[in-house]
């Protein structure tokens, strides 16, 4: 799991005075998907950029699969899957996949790639005539069929179903077996949270946090506390260590830095406690934190 | 099927990134294809540009017929219509479709997947090139149908030159295409055209006071080619000076062009 595939090497771009990327170390390996997080404008896409060849850093190096992005050999080994693209409208799902499969030396049949990627009903379909969900996944068909080593998403799943998703997840996940490597741009985290071997917190241009889903949970000191109580929230809230406190039909939910304290004062104030639980945040709390402390 | 049989059947790992000449060349042919039928399929390009050639000089060569219009007035209407019917695919199919694509995010997700280069202006360059010799056998069955004193050597000569003169306006088209955007480019492109076919002399010549005018059109300069070529009547100036000309402007245009597109995309 250790080869590097992609890899971004102090990489500083500029646009105007806007500083995009400041020193970016960015890498990934064999045989993982690496999620991409960061708010808008943490450089998430133009990191992607640089990584296909798109553009050029001004500092740094970008490499793919030990060469430059700009060589045709290097991009042979890549699938992309692109937010903001229209595709011809005219052109039908199955000839859009036809047309980029002849950019690989080796692809898929283009029936494979209906059947991998479940869009066999829209394949004599212009693209115009799609969804905006069908149209992700006419996209992510196109993106598969060269057979690639890394795969490089981005927001895959706008716009799709429930079902449609769990496919995809489905299709990633069977990736990752059979030895591909993903990268993921996404601002759904709960996706990071269920695809992702690491992940990648991008703010202002740095990546200022990397590691697995876990190790950026343990970032997070805050955990989460719900109970039925009869202690009134504004009480709640004035207590040492306890950031948000709010009641719903639910019950009593409790932000704290120091749950186990928390939990002993609660205890003590109504003894008749029920439905007690205690959490420890989830990578949407590690990603609010982690660039809120950097946007101080 | 669910997605892990499909999977476990059929995909395995890319190991090559050698492309064999034979898909380097199908790459080329499926671009070209793709581009033409996507071209085709859009019947506000294909209607106007294929049809509108064709019923204009029918129209103006039946009545010419009817007239007993002199060779030389028929030669000078069939190098006018012809060049004005081969401008437009070139410049508006590919300036619009550049700058189209451009601001979709098309062409940068075809600089992100491995397109050989040149697979993309190859596309469009045979996209115009067919339409173009659509649009000349149509106006052969027009000047056919009309009676028109020309002889089928000339017929094949003007074609051939039409056809291969489309590539300096895919060229101007490209130039625009990638200075504008989608929203500007239908403006920018009429902004050219019009005045090419308006002052080159492809209906009417310009009066004497005005007379330098002309060289300025890319289209003048087609038309005295085509007219050359069917050894009509094209002015003193022989071939050369206008080969060189719509040369000149083609690999100018090109130049800037390519340089951009392969830098910003």
């Amino acid at each position: 799991m250790d080869q590097c595939l992609a890899e971004l090497s102090a990489v500083t771009k500029r646009f105007g005075k806007i500083v995009a990327l400041d020193g970016l170390d960015l890498d990934v390996r064999s045989g993982e998907l690496l999620a991409v997080l960061g708010p808008n404008g943490a450089g998430k896409t133009t990191a992607i950029s640089l990584l296909l060849g798109l553009q050029q850093p001004d500092s740094g190096t970008a490499s793919l699969f030990g060469q430059s992005p700009l060589r045709v050999e290097s991009r042979r080994q890549v699938g992309v899957m692109m937010q903001d693209v229209t595709l011809a409208p005219e052109l039908h799902v199955r000839e859009l996949i036809e047309q980029v499969s002849s950019y690989y030396p080796d692809p898929l049949s283009t029936n494979a790639v209906l059947d991998m990627t479940h869009t066999g009903q829209i394949a004599r379909r212009p693209y115009s005539k799609l969804s905006s969900g069908q149209k992700r996944q006419a996209q992510f068909a196109m993106a598969l069929c060269g057979r690639p080593k890394l795969l490089f998403l981005d927001e895959p799943t706008v716009g799709l179903d429930i079902q449609a998703r769990e496919m995809l997840w489905a299709t990633l996940r069977a990736l990752i077996r059979e030895g591909a490597s993903i990268v993921l741009t996404t601002h759904y985290l709960e996706e990071a949270e269920a695809l992702a071997d690491r992940v990648a917190v991008l703010a202002k241009g740095r990546v200022i946090a990397s590691g697995t889903v876990d190790e950026m949970r343990a970032l997070v000191v805050r955990k989460r506390v719900t109970c039925r109580a009869s202690v009134a929230s504004e009480v709640v809230a004035t207590w040492p260590g306890v950031e948000i406190a709010t009641r719903d039909q639910q019950g009593l939910h409790i932000t704290a830095s120091n749950a186990e304290d928390v939990v002993r004062r609660l205890l003590a104030a109504d003894p008749d406690l029920r439905d007690l639980e205690v959490r420890r945040a989830g990578l949407a709390e590690a990603f609010t934190e982690l660039t809120q402390e950097n946007a101080q | 099927m669910n997605a892990t049989t499909a999977l476990d059947m059929s995909h395995k790992r890319s190991t090559s990134v050698a492309m064999p000449a034979g898909r380097l060349f199908r790459a080329y042919v499926m671009e070209a294809k793709f581009e033409t039928i996507r071209m085709l399929r859009m019947l506000g390009f294909a209607v106007p540009f294929l049809v509108l050639p064709f019923a204009l000089y029918l129209f103006v060569g039946l009545f010419l017929g009817k007239e007993g219009g002199n060779a030389r007035i028929v030669d000078q209407l069939f190098a006018g219509i012809s060049a004005f019917g081969v401008m437009g695919p070139g410049m508006f199919g590919f300036g619009i479709a550049i700058a189209l694509e451009r601001d979709q995010g098309v062409l940068a997700l075809k600089r992100a997947l491995p397109m050989p280069p040149a697979a993309y202006l190859f596309g469009k360059m045979f996209m115009a090139m067919l339409f173009a010799t659509i649009v000349m056998i149509t106006l052969v069955i027009a000047g056919t149908l009309s009676h028109a004193p020309i002889t089928a050597w000339q017929y094949l000569s003007m074609s051939i030159v039409n056809v291969l003169a489309s590539l300096p306006f895919c060229a101007i088209g490209m130039f625009v295409g990638v200075f504008t955007s989608g929203k500007s480019a239908p403006a920018f492109v009429n902004l050219l055209y019009v005045p090419m076919f308006s002052i080159g002399e492809l209906w009417y010549e310009m009066p004497k006071s005005i007379s330098w005018l002309p060289p300025f059109s890319p289209a003048y300069h087609l038309k005295k080619l085509s007219l050359w070529a069917a050894s009509a009547p094209s002015g003193n100036d022989g071939a050369l000076i206008h080969i060189a000309v719509l040369a000149a402007l083609t690999l100018l245009c090109s130049f800037v062009a390519i340089r951009r597109l392969t830098r910003v995309g």
